[in-house]
């Protein structure tokens, strides 16, 4: 039992990495991006090619799949998306919905649409067994992987000047252009860093979550489900609603293998009817 | 007459368009016998597109699930006529009113929240329903889907019809069913209820403010977009024989949703438009490049929505009501 | 004239260690012409909030010839004839005048919800239309898109949307904010035709507009009642005077 509770919050922390740029994608640019998964993977896919057919070894491919996927949310966010902020929401969907059926399909293309596997390096086969706990050690490495990454966004977002401009631009992105702040550059580093942080994700989650071409599409809901219940005005609250789905959603498939997803939709459900603005929104924030 | 009870009165009025329109749907059965099947198709997405407009161009609502409505319609009919009995007319009102009391329910939900939650209510339900559909193999025959319904002749005041293979009986059935509803509809938006809907669209706290319930309108136009979606859905399975997943897919409300927007929203014939310039678009593409019609899909919706929607259809503004 | 149609008894309201409300107890008489002033940031807009129904108090209640309407919905409210205009223009861009008027007649009459008939075919709707868009001028625009109208119309069109609502107690938010001066007489006048049975309780900060208007002023500093009277008594309180800070209420001195 503790080791569903292990493998939970292990699926939940990349859960959270993978979501938290679109968390804050949505909550600065009020941008509903259900593109996000296609930066996760390419993210991934990067790490397979660099690693399958270069030779690349796995830990050098994280840095360099959070620079791939940061580099073409750097192209895209000023090239498309700037346009979009000022739409409806209508459009903003019918918008990253074009964004990933032409990503699902050029990738399909392009590599096939085969699962593909990633040689995790031996070091991080296996696991160790404590008492009635099976820790994965795989699963131990993205945990810890992730809880640096959420500690380093945490200290950002808290002690750095570009942390203290950002959540002014979340706040209030007019107040905060008149205060001369650069709210352009500010969109754009956040979303290439959110992209990036997604493309890391990918490279992370192929082993567990599996990669292939419908990535995008089979995961949005997910990571949808932890920016909707988990608020988008901060960072704990995407974390906390990641690490509850993560360990709904494996505790569901071991106990009730029969219904499947049913129980993280019907929870989401049932949570954002009881608090539309999420589970852990600042009361009264978030749009 | 007063000056007011003129201009209210041109609003209802039957544009030349409309008629034209309602006799070309007939023309289209009795002059285009070889393409029934196709018509069919485009039909029952005609209808399945309206529905969608009644919440999204006329009350305002975002849904990304309509799929389920659609879905529920199409299994609660092959169900009914492979359980219960195989006649047409008693399926389809069956699958209506099935389909008229979920969406009653699942109108409760999208009554709080923004924009994105109601986004993802939507996606939420359609996907129980997938899932669902998926998992009480025993009742819905799973991934494979529900095959062999087989429907009983069509029983009507011109005589008794068996569903042919050419669909001729199919398609006047369907636009039989289309034709009604697109009256009800039209009876809906021109009255009183129909404008308090735009007003909920247009400015939900002045709607209020005039004295009428907000929540009272959503749960009902909800539930009536529900039930034709249903219909939609009733037809697909009844005229196909069949009913399989891929109804409750995301693909399916999202195409809905595209083939609203390239009609045009708000003006409740926008579906048909934007179903017929659709099917033959996909048509024309996927002869083109069979596997790859989601990328081009892709790109005619980034294209479309960069560009403003507003401009790609402007010619439609002409038809668009004043 | 003294019969008390709405009071509020202990109203407060209060979020975020703020008070906007803080135990608000006011009558308002039949017939009333109030003004209700006071400096920006005092509550007002939040007490026509509390009103209407659109803000829930923390504590206190609201009745309405007598009978508690605290919990009532915003539309409940409205349907007993507590109406309100915005300071900001709450219209709908995409109909027409005439549709959105016709609707507001329709709602009132009870028949908003009417599903098998055209809106306008009941014959009490068409008249009362005409009326309105005669009385604010609205006739010739009358079936142009509310988008599309210049801002004094749609500041018209504002009021005229509150007056078919027929209202009892009638809220008014700064009617003529951002309406050009020349424009201002034609809603005062309207204003002041208004029956003599429906109760008025104005927002304004034009102190010209509050002494031609209200019989009546009521004072509201961060959230408080601060002082109540008729237009004389209130204007003369040297109280009053200091809060507004030297800015004088005496009409002649009025910049």
């Amino acid at each position: 039992m503790l080791t569903l509770l292990f493998d939970g919050i292990a699926y939940g922390m990349l859960l959270f990495v993978l979501a938290v740029g679109l968390a804050v994608t949505l909550g600065l640019m009020n941008f509903i991006n259900l593109a996000h998964g296609a930066f996760a993977m390419a993210g991934g896919y990067i790490t397979v090619l660099l690693m399958n057919r270069l030779g690349v070894p796995f830990l050098l491919c994280l840095p360099l799949a959070f620079l791939g996927a940061a580099a073409i949310g750097a192209v895209l966010e000023p090239l498309l998306y700037r346009r979009m902020y000022a739409k409806p929401h209508l459009d903003q969907v019918l918008f990253s919905i074009g964004l990933v059926f032409i990503a699902v399909t050029a990738v399909d293309y392009f590599v096939g649409g085969v699962q593909q596997n990633i040689q995790v390096p031996a070091w991080l086969q296996g696991r160790f067994d404590i008492s009635w706990v099976g820790i994965g050690k795989y699963r131990l490495f993205i945990i810890v992987v992730c809880a640096l990454l959420t500690l380093a966004l945490q200290a950002v977002l808290t002690r750095t000047r570009f942390g203290a401009q950002l959540r002014a631009a979340v706040d209030d992105p007019r107040v905060a252009g008149g205060l001369g702040l650069n709210v352009n550059r500010i969109f754009l580093l956040t979303f290439a860093v959110g992209s990036g942080l997604a493309g890391l994700g990918g490279a992370l989650g192929a082993e567990v979550l599996g990669l292939d071409p419908t990535f995008p599409l089979k995961f949005m809901i997910y990571f949808l489900i932890v920016c909707s219940v988990g608020g988008t005005t901060t960072i704990t609250g995407p974390l906390l609603a990641a690490l509850l789905l993560g360990i709904a959603d494996v505790a569901g498939k071991y106990y009730v293998p029969k219904l499947g997803a049913f129980i993280v939709y019907t929870l989401m459900i049932v949570i954002l009817m009881i608090r539309p603005q999420g589970l852990f929104a600042r009361a009264g924030g978030g749009k | 007459m007063s000056a007011a009870e003129d201009g209210l009165k041109r609003a209802a009025r039957w544009r030349w368009w409309e008629g034209a329109l309602l006799l070309a749907l007939l023309l289209s059965w009795a002059l285009l016998p070889s393409h029934a099947l196709l018509l069919n198709e485009i039909a029952i997405l005609a209808l399945f597109a309206v529905s969608l407009d009644l919440i999204l161009g006329y009350a305002g609502i975002v849904s990304l699930g309509h799929a389920a409505f659609f879905g529920f319609g199409a299994y609660t009919a092959a169900l009914f006529a492979k359980l219960v009995m195989p006649d047409p007319w008693v399926g389809m009102l069956a699958a209506i009113g099935l389909t008229a009391a979920l969406g009653a329910v699942c109108s409760l939900l999208i009554l709080r929240g923004t924009d994105l939650t109601r986004l993802m209510v939507t996606l939420g339900v359609a996907s129980i329903l997938y899932e669902l559909a998926n998992k009480l193999d025993w009742l819905t025959g799973g991934a494979d889907g529900l095959q062999g319904v087989v429907m009983g002749p069509l029983l009507t005041p011109f005589g008794r019809f068996e569903f042919d293979l050419y669909g001729r009986t199919a398609y006047a059935y369907t636009l039989f069913v289309l034709i009604v509803c697109l009256f009800i509809g039209r009876t809906l938006v021109h009255s009183p209820f129909g404008y308090s809907l735009q007003a909920l669209r247009d400015n939900r706290l002045r709607t209020a403010s005039i004295g009428l319930s907000v929540n009272a309108r959503l749960v009902a136009v909800y539930t009536v977009a529900a039930a034709m979606a249903g219909a939609a859905g009733a037809l697909l399975a009844q005229t196909s024989g069949f009913a399989s997943l891929d109804v409750f897919d995301f693909h399916r409300s999202a195409e809905v949703l595209l083939v609203l927007v390239i009609g045009g929203t708000g003006y409740l014939y926008g579906g048909i438009f934007g179903a017929v310039v659709f099917k033959l678009l996909h048509d024309l593409i996927s002869a083109w490049t069979p596997q790859y019609w989601n990328f081009w899909l892709g790109i005619f919706l980034v294209v479309l929505v960069l560009v403003g929607r507003e401009k790609l259809i402007r010619p439609r503004t002409w038809f668009k009501r004043s | 004239m003294s019969e008390v149609v709405l009071e509020t008894r202990g109203l407060l309201k209060r979020f975020g260690g703020i008070t906007p409300t803080n135990d608000v107890s006011i009558t308002v008489e039949k017939g009333a012409r109030r003004a209700l002033i006071g400096p920006n940031g005092a509550g007002k807009t939040t007490l026509i909030n509390l009103l209407t129904g659109v803000l829930e108090p923390t504590a206190g209640t609201i009745w309405l010839d007598g009978a508690d309407i605290t919990q009532l919905a915003p539309h409940q409210r409205v349907r007993r004839g507590v109406v309100r205009t915005f300071q900001i223009n709450q219209l709908f861009n995409a109909l027409t005048p005439l549709q959105s008027l016709a609707l507001s007649v329709s709602a009132q009459l009870g028949i908003g919800g009417q599903w098998w008939k055209r809106l306008g075919t009941d014959p009490r709707v068409a008249p009362r239309c005409d009326t309105l868009l005669r009385q604010f001028r609205l006739d010739d625009v009358a079936d142009q898109q509310v988008q599309h109208l210049a801002y004094g119309k749609r500041r018209l069109l504002e009021i005229a949307t509150a007056l078919a609502c027929e209202p009892r107690v009638l809220l008014l938010d700064e009617p003529v904010a951002g309406v050009p001066e020349g424009e201002r007489e034609e809603i005062f006048d309207i204003i002041n035709a208004l029956p003599a049975e429906v109760s008025v309780l104005l927002i304004e900060h034009d102190m010209d507009l509050v002494f031609n208007f209200a019989s009546s002023v009521t004072v509201l500093v961060n959230g408080a009642v601060f002082a109540e009277g008729s237009v004389e008594a209130v204007s003369n309180d040297p109280r009053v005077k200091a809060v507004y800070l030297g800015e004088s209420l005496d009409k002649s001195e009025h910049g």
